[in-house]
């Protein structure tokens, strides 16, 4: 009772009561031993091709076209990983994780969906199976049953739950605590601002106000960033990640939580370099650095997987965007990482090598990564990783050596 | 078809729960007219007396520097706590009706005869005014609505009228003090008539002096305060009010007055007016206003026939979106839409929210209570927090709602379809629910 209470009272002291809008949701859960699992969901689609360019395809340039992002050494050019692939520049503040070994990247990667529903490809990521599910059971809540079994219940540090509902990939029978930022107070993010926007096109009164109401914020926030010697944004997650790090590097701590990060649906402006998804993407590494600095020594015992429901079509649409589309990437980083390779199939960017001639083609079951570290990293047994958590993956390939073990 | 029961579930209405459309489309005229004759329901709070006693605690506490009535440990504050139960109450009852055009006209007239928790003493009085002055009378006649408010003791206290004594009444030549115009002054100008509507000073002057005697009889001293007629402070003599003499008769001269002021073609417009600004447009149809005007002046008043009137005119059924919801219509609206029980609402979070949108329950800054227009509830600022409302509410309930279930049964009448896809394609399912929530086929009515 008094660990919950604590540990509230931390949660609420260090993220503020500002946080409610952006703040990724959090649901932790502990293991037997101090090994930290932490997985982000990256919803709405991130465009993998831009967020982990291929820049070494003979294709990609000329597919992608204004949304290429230029080969390792050109101006505004992709961070070099290895003679294929480079990150999207915005990515520099994890590039140096790839060098020291604590950064993998999945590519070509999907789950078995092959829709282009957000909704129904979430529930497929999140629960694990070959379709959408509606039993409510995420993937990452049947592991930590298992855990369970193996230890002393620990039920009792599960139990902090503020007021939002666990994501559904960890939402389940096994109990997991939950927490949210309160409500009020902090502003709607900008794809919230840019979504209703589109509905305000007809509307010139609700545009007009909704337009000035930005900008004096944007004011506002490049004034206060400012003398907080920030740039204009940077902020946005960075505290919810340094405050996640900072409890789990605690002793008593979570060992395992989700979070979610929203607004890859990048279907217009989505820009190269500049523009939504390259302020986002920044946006989101800014973030993953607060938290292996948070996480101090913890880091090393640490595995932070990031994914999204589906990747985006890989030839730009009319309005300087991306539609829904398959494959993508997904990223493996953390001090128990064995990282510094890409894990890909490479299936290739020329025409009759695209997924229904529009799509990467996804070669890597990204189940396959979540099973490897299960196995490798937090070591539930591999029987029952297939039997129990990823039930409906027939010969499930575990993608092997992501952790040190 | 659709689109009239979306009008009729918004416009007339509190924002459709689950099947109410469907409901309504058969005959929306028709279903809204059964409205007005849907009884008024139930409470279990306390009735005026019981509030007075409250207000009479919270006040003795005070004097006495008592903090904890019933020795807990814990600060007491039982007229803010009765508040609160009000609120939620009320909040209850506009989230579960089945007759939301009674609690429309219900929130109409209470805010017609605002009463204002601004002022801290009408803390304990605002629910019950509410409950028991107006919404009784809600479509009976308007004389009737006009004596119930302007003489009920939360009205009594908030204008001002306790303090009011006839210069020649019995306690008026004893004592140096005098009239207080404040009520008199509001009734005419807010109640009745309209500030245009053809009075002076010295109506202003004659309808107080009509007045006193109206005020605290008993009590004080630590007794609960017990409201009524006073002779000893009327100011008698013949008063002389718009041109028509009242003849000296104590407190029967102010049922003299209020229906010579109720019959009066000025108050026939003046409500009219408001009337049809808060149910078709920012800028009532003159047609309209004399339609519903000559309503009123035919009917004596009576305004479950006004009310019909109201639901007849073509002009209410033309432009589903003449309208900007108050915050707490938006409120309430979202809670219907999310068929929210309405009883295990988090009541501190929906006044804090009302609050950041400028309109707490009972707490109109004066008595002209609140706008009735867009511009005075759509300034970007404004805008910006019904948004975040919207994304907020969306991220507590996400996971339990079908999105497409939420459009259907809100917005889908009056959206064209690409809108629809737009929110229906959201990056997750709680932007889609916000986006329903913030769209503007959703903030107006």
């Amino acid at each position: 009772m008094d660990i919950r209470i604590d540990r509230r009272d931390l949660l609420l002291g260090l993220l503020g009561s500002g946080l409610a809008v952006t703040a990724p949701r959090v649901a932790y859960a502990r293991v037997p031993d101090d090994r930290r699992f932490i997985f982000i969901l990256l919803r709405g689609g991130m465009d993998g091709l831009s967020a982990v360019p291929p820049v070494g395809d003979r294709d990609y340039a000329a597919l992608r076209g204004a949304l290429a992002i230029a080969p390792v050494g050109k101006a505004d050019g992709a961070l070099g990983l290895d003679d294929r692939f480079g990150l999207h520049p915005a990515l520099a503040p994890i590039h140096g994780l790839w060098s020291k070994g604590e950064l993998a990247i999945v590519h070509a990667a999907a789950t078995p969906y092959r829709e282009r529903s957000h909704f129904d490809a979430q529930n497929v990521l999140e629960t694990g199976g070959n379709a959408p599910s509606h039993d409510g059971i995420g993937w990452l809540n049947r592991a930590i049953g298992l855990m369970r079994q193996d230890g002393a219940p620990r039920g009792r540090d599960l139990g902090l739950a503020v007021n939002e509902a666990a994501p559904l990939v960890m939402a389940g029978p096994a109990r997991v605590a939950t927490w949210a930022g309160p409500g009020g107070g902090a502003p709607p993010t900008d794809y919230l601002l840019d979504a209703v926007d589109r509905l305000y096109a007809d509307s010139p009164r609700f545009h007009a106000a909704l337009a000035t109401a930005r900008d004096t914020r944007a004011l506002l926030a490049a004034s206060e960033d400012g003398m907080a010697g920030k740039e204009p944004g940077q902020s946005r997650l960075i505290p919810v990640f340094g405050g996640l790090a900072t409890l789990m590097r605690a002793e008593g701590g979570p060992r395992i939580a989700t979070l979610e990060v929203t607004g890859w649906d990048t279907h217009t402006g989505q820009g190269a370099v500049m523009g939504k998804f390259g302020k986002l993407l920044g946006q989101f590494a800014d973030a993953l650095a607060e938290l292996r600095r948070g996480l101090g020594p913890a880091w090393a015992r640490t595995v932070v997987v990031a994914a999204t429901e589906f990747g985006r079509t890989a030839v730009p649409n009319g309005t300087g965007g991306t539609d829904h589309g398959t494959a993508g990437a997904a990223f493996v980083l953390g001090g128990a990482v064995a990282g510094g390779r890409m894990i890909a199939d490479w299936p290739g960017l020329s025409p009759q090598r695209l997924y229904q001639g529009r799509d990467l083609a996804p070669t890597t079951d990204l189940r396959g990564v979540f099973a490897g570290v299960l196995r490798d990293h937090l070591g539930l047994p591999a029987a029952d990783i297939r039997r129990q958590i990823f039930s409906d993956a027939a010969d499930l390939a575990f993608v092997p050596g992501l952790t040190r073990g | 078809m659709t689109r009239e029961a979306f009008i009729a579930a918004n416009r007339f209405g509190l924002g459709p729960r689950p099947g109410e459309m469907a409901a309504l489309a058969r005959d929306p005229r028709a279903a809204l007219t059964a409205q007005l004759d849907a009884p008024a329901p139930p409470s279990d709070l306390p009735d005026t007396a019981g509030a007075l006693d409250i207000a009479e605690t919270s006040r003795a506490m005070r004097a006495a520097g008592r903090k904890d009535l019933d020795g807990d440990g814990h600060p007491d504050n039982p007229a803010h706590e009765l508040y609160l139960r009000e609120v939620e109450a009320r909040f209850r009852r506009c989230v579960a009706t089945t007759a939301p055009l009674r609690e429309r006209l219900v929130l109409f007239w209470s805010n017609h005869f605002t009463v204002s928790v601004a002022r801290g003493r009408i803390l304990p009085l605002a629910g019950v005014f509410e409950r028991e002055a107006i919404a009784p009378h809600v479509t009976g006649r308007f004389e009737d609505l006009l004596r119930a408010a302007a003489l009920h003791p939360a009205m009594l206290d908030y204008l001002d009228q306790t303090r009011s004594f006839g210069p020649d009444s019995k306690i008026g030549r004893r004592r140096a003090t005098g009239l207080n115009e404040n009520l008199g002054r509001e009734i005419l100008e807010l109640h009745t008539l309209g500030v245009d509507g053809g009075y002076d000073q010295a109506d202003v002057i004659a309808l107080a002096e009509i007045l006193t005697g109206w005020s605290v009889v008993e009590g004080g001293g630590g007794a609960p305060r017990r409201f009524g007629f006073d002779a000893d402070r009327h100011q008698p003599g013949d008063k002389r009010l718009l041109g028509t003499r009242i003849r000296e008769g104590g407190a029967g001269e102010t049922g003299d007055a209020f229906a010579l002021l109720a019959r009066h073609p000025s108050t026939a417009r003046h409500l009219a007016t408001k009337l049809v600004r808060h149910f078709v447009a920012d800028d009532p149809p003159a047609e309209a206003v004399e339609r519903i005007a000559a309503l009123y002046l035919r009917t004596g008043g009576d305004l479950r026939a006004v009310s019909a009137g109201l639901i007849g005119l073509d002009a209410a059924w033309r432009d589903p979106f003449a309208k900007v919801k108050t915050p707490w219509e938006l409120v309430v609206s979202m809670a219907r839409a999310l068929a929210h029980p309405g009883a295990d609402a988090e009541i501190p979070l929906v006044l804090q929210r009302l609050r950041q949108l400028g309109q707490p329950p009972f707490g109109a800054p004066s008595p002209a209570g609140w706008p009735d227009r867009a511009d005075d509830w759509l300034g970007p600022d404004a805008l910006l927090r019904r948004i975040d409302l919207a994304g907020d509410v969306a991220r507590r309930v996400g996971d339990r709602i079908d999105l497409g279930a939420l459009i259907r049964e809100t917005i889908a009448p009056v959206t064209p379809a690409p809108k629809l896809r737009l929110i229906e394609g959201a990056g997750d399912l709680a932007s889609g629910i916000a986006m329903v929530f913030a769209a503007p086929e959703f903030q107006q009515r």
